[in-house]
């Protein structure tokens, strides 16, 4: 096999402007080298940060916003890329190198047909004719598993599901037979059920091709599945760069053992689960009468212990926080805190019933109020609820932010000078500060790094042991269930499909949902995703 | 929601909608300027009259145009009259209303449309080229260029188009006044040209700038990235990509600016001495020619009206997720 893709001594900058410094220039990759025969798969892996989209987008000799190749060499059969005219890389592109975006969909033209999105660059590039085109794109709509392939690429971008739109993304990467994918974090966005599958018809799709790729992604089970080799990337180096099967089973270097051995800790759920603080009875709610969203859902948080909500988009695991917050009165059914029921609308609860309830958002950076300091974010809670002020009130923010494990010297700083787990971290502070016996967590480590939001959750825990607050963790990652929760409950188009102790929920036996939720999770093992799918077609058979 | 409960198609559920609001915009806006002209000092009779305006001549007159009549009645009147098609007859010469309104308009519009044939494609284009020429030389002409424009007052602009191309480098040898029969010929085109240039140069810089803006906000969509990593040229991919998702605002500026251009045009038609619209409007305010005012604004605010619902069906078009709902 030919050497494909060599990439030599790649360091690649940008020019920051941070506040109140006079902007430099940093080194966010830094001699990065490697190499790709065709057909082979590399996975870049590490957290945000790590430069491994950098690194993907140099093979298409594009750097984005400010970011500058400043040094070394991405040789494409032997041709320095770098080194070639405006119109020589635009020939690259759509040809010879594609790139399948995160959110593919953002990256659709949201006024044109699939199809001529699909076909555009393969048209563009002379690599065959409109119509020979369409009818690849066709045959790939078609290999990728998507819905009656002839008529998909007629239809808008909005008119189909996100694991849909991801698989025509791929599909337009493929159809002008590159030489190299650059797949950016391809699944990320999409729930476990539908990784799955996507994840299968990128693997057969790069099989059936013959195309080499550059996988990206922070999630080192789903890359074990899918590439050959495996570099581990952090700040820009290069940590470690081998085999899959050598960096899974004999991982030389300590980041990427941590990397491996995320969430091996899981704590014991709660033996005691019959003192419930927070008790939904039989609950209804609907955005109008077209759109109903709960279907009598019913569960229990103990005192003191966490009670995990999970499921994918769209199963009503948010709308079930709204109900609860007042937000969104249900149209049937109550909602019982410590033992009376609360107000169904927020405008009808009083101070004291506010207070008891907080919450902490996914996205810590919408939460927060970019012009207002730590401290007065911290701070607010504490005048509104306890009528604290000044020095008072100083005090009081000093000892939460000790209790985030932060410390004094973060009070006076902004939001924007905040690394991602310091402003959750700021969050949960918030919503201590109003000494609440129930926090709704919505997704609230969905948005970090692994390291990090381990950290987070951690910080969550002993929180717990400490103040015996009760925890309703919204999420849709089942790690993080099985590492934290006391009981479980399982959402599914509105219903509670699944409920109770966690010991209980996540073992057998099953019901379909769960056991397709569960199966379809990926392992940090090789061949996981060959298994899961092949159990999943004994399943479908044995129906 | 309008769509499941009727079952009708949302984008004709829409339309509907947006008529029967412009409808009764118009009613509304007709009792306002009834109201509003009815408030304005001075008297047509006494005005009339100039000299010899005695109580009784004055009573007399009043009497016959029936302004002694209550407000609300006389404003029904007029009303009922305005929904059939009827202005009613000029208060100063007698004559028909609609007669002259519809010569007059006829005039504005040819001037109107002249201009608009050149502003718009201009203006796009030029929003075009400055984002693709994004913070370079033309990229900063044009910006200065257009904001000079939008500084200026139109009237200024006007004297200065005068200023240019009757005084220093004359074109052509058109009358110093245009006569006020109909204009709507192609064989005219050159009388109204200092006209039409003046308006294209009042109306350019707003569409031009609001295009570029527009554009540029689409082009930091992730879609934009994914078209320049398929080895698209930065035209095709301003054509192709980003143009047709600014359409909405672009419609939106582009109709508002069309009002302008009958509306706005009075100031224009008043430096040039054009017999349009504005200059009709203008003559019967200074005589108090009640009928004749009417029925200017309720014109004026009619084109303003179906422009900007024409602005709002054009951005219901051009959004295919209203277009082809799933």
């Amino acid at each position: 096999m030919g050497i494909l893709l060599q990439v030599r001594d790649l360091t690649i900058g940008a020019t920051v402007y941070p506040p109140g410094e006079d902007p430099h220039d940093i080194e966010i990759v830094k001699d990065i080298s490697f190499d790709l025969e065709k057909g082979r798969v590399i996975g870049l892996i590490g957290e945000s940060g790590a430069g491994k989209s950098t690194i993907g987008l140099a093979a298409l000799a594009y750097g984005r916003g400010g970011v500058r190749i400043t040094g070394g060499e991405v040789l494409l059969d032997g041709k320095d890329i770098l080194r070639y005219t405006k119109a020589g890389i635009r020939d690259i592109r759509g040809r010879h190198v594609c790139y399948v975006a995160q959110s593919a969909a953002a990256g659709f033209n949201p006024a044109m047909r699939l199809a001529e999105q699909v076909v555009e660059a393969t048209v563009l590039h002379g690599v065959m004719g409109r119509a020979e085109a369409l009818e690849r794109a066709r045959y790939l709509f078609g290999v990728l598993g998507l819905p009656d392939p002839d008529e998909f690429g007629t239809r808008y971008p909005h008119q189909v599901s996100g694991g849909q739109l991801q698989r025509a993304m791929t599909a337009m990467a493929l159809c002008s037979r590159p030489d190299l994918i650059v797949f950016d974090e391809p699944t990320t966005a999409l729930d476990v059920t539908t990784q799955i599958d996507v994840l299968a018809a990128i693997k057969h799709a790069i099989e059936e091709t013959d195309t080499a790729a550059i996988y990206i992604t922070h999630d080192l089970a789903v890359i074990a599945q899918i590439s050959d080799d495996i570099m581990v990337l952090r700040h820009g180096d290069a940590v470690e760069y081998g085999t899959v099967q050598q960096i899974i089973e004999a991982p030389r270097e300590d980041y990427t053992r941590q990397l491996i051995s995320i969430r091996a800790e899981i704590r014991p759920e709660a033996p005691d689960q019959s003192d419930s603080l927070l008790r939904l009875e039989n609950i209804d709610a609907e955005y109008g009468p077209a759109a109903k969203v709960l279907f009598d859902v019913s569960m229990h948080l103990p005192r003191g212990q966490t009670l995990a909500v999970v499921g994918e988009s769209g199963s009503g695991k948010s709308t079930a926080a709204r109900v609860i917050t007042g937000l969104l009165p249900p149209t049937q059914g109550q909602v019982i805190f410590d033992g009376a029921p609360l107000p169904p609308a927020l405008k009808d609860r009083t101070k004291d019933q506010l207070r008891e309830l907080q919450m902490i958002y996914q996205m810590a950076d919408t939460a927060m109020n970019p012009r207002q300091t730590v401290a007065e974010i911290i701070g607010r809670p504490l005048t509104f609820y306890f009528g604290l002020r000044g020095e008072e009130r100083r005090h009081r923010v000093t000892e939460l932010l000790d209790q985030i494990e932060m410390g004094d010297p973060f009070a006076d700083r902004y939001p924007a000078e905040l690394s991602g787990g310091e402003k959750q971290r700021v969050c949960i502070a918030r919503a201590l500060a109003a000494k609440p016996r129930l926090i709704i967590c919505d997704e609230p480590t969905s948005a970090l790094d692994p390291l990090v939001a381990e950290g987070v959750l951690k910080l969550l825990m002993d929180l717990q042991a400490e103040t015996q607050v009760s925890y309703l963790f919204i999420t849709h990652d089942i790690a993080t269930v099985r590492a934290i929760a006391d009981s479980v409950a399982v959402m599914y188009l509105g219903k509670v499909v699944r409920f109770g102790p966690k010991s209980k929920v996540l073992n057998p036996p099953f019901d379909d949902y769960t056991d397709l939720l569960l199966k379809s999770v990926p392992e940090m093992e090789l061949g996981w995703l060959e298994q899961a799918l092949a159990s999943r077609k004994m399943a479908a058979a044995g129906n | 929601m309008a769509s499941r409960t009727s079952g009708m198609n949302p984008v004709v559920t829409l339309l509907l909608q947006r008529i029967g609001i412009g409808f009764v915009l118009i009613i509304a806006i007709s009792f306002l300027l009834f109201v509003g002209v009815e408030m304005l000092p001075g008297d047509f009779a006494r005005n009339f009259l100039g000299q010899s305006a005695t109580p009784e001549a004055v009573a007399n007159i009043r009497k016959e145009l029936g302004l002694d009549e209550p407000l609300l009645s006389r404003y029904l009147g007029w009303l009922g009259g305005m929904l059939t098609g009827d202005f009613g007859h000029s208060w100063a010469n007698k004559a028909s209303v609609n007669e002259q309104l519809f010569k007059r308009l006829a005039n504005t519009l040819f001037l109107a449309t002249t201009a608009a044939l050149f502003a718009v494609p201009i203006s796009v284009g030029l929003g075009m080229v400055a984002v693709f020429f994004r913070n370079k030389l033309p990229d900063h002409v044009i910006n200065i260029l257009s904001l000079a424009a939008i500084s200026m007052p139109e009237f200024f602009i006007g004297y200065l188009i005068i200023f240019a191309f009757a005084l220093l480098w004359p074109i052509g040898d058109g009358p110093p006044i245009i006569p006020s029969s109909p204009l709507l010929s192609l064989a005219n085109v050159q009388l109204i040209f200092l006209p039409a240039l003046t308006l294209v140069v009042v109306v350019l810089a707003a569409m031009m700038r609001m295009t570029r803006a527009a554009i540029l906000n689409i082009m930091e969509s992730a879609y934009i990235e994914t078209a320049e990593l398929k080895g698209l040229n930065m035209m095709t991919i301003i054509r192709k990509h980003a143009a047709p998702n600014a359409i909405s605002p672009i419609i939106n500026v582009v109709a508002l600016n069309l009002a302008y251009l009958v509306v706005g045009v009075i100031v224009v038609e008043v430096i040039f001495a054009y017999p349009g619209m504005g200059q009709y409007f203008v003559d019967a305010v200074k005589v108090r020619d009640m009928p004749v005012v009417q029925a200017c604004g309720v014109v004026f605010a009619g084109v303003y009206i179906v422009l900007n619902m024409l602005a709002d069906v054009g951005a219901i078009l051009a959004n295919p997720r209203l277009m082809h709902p799933k």
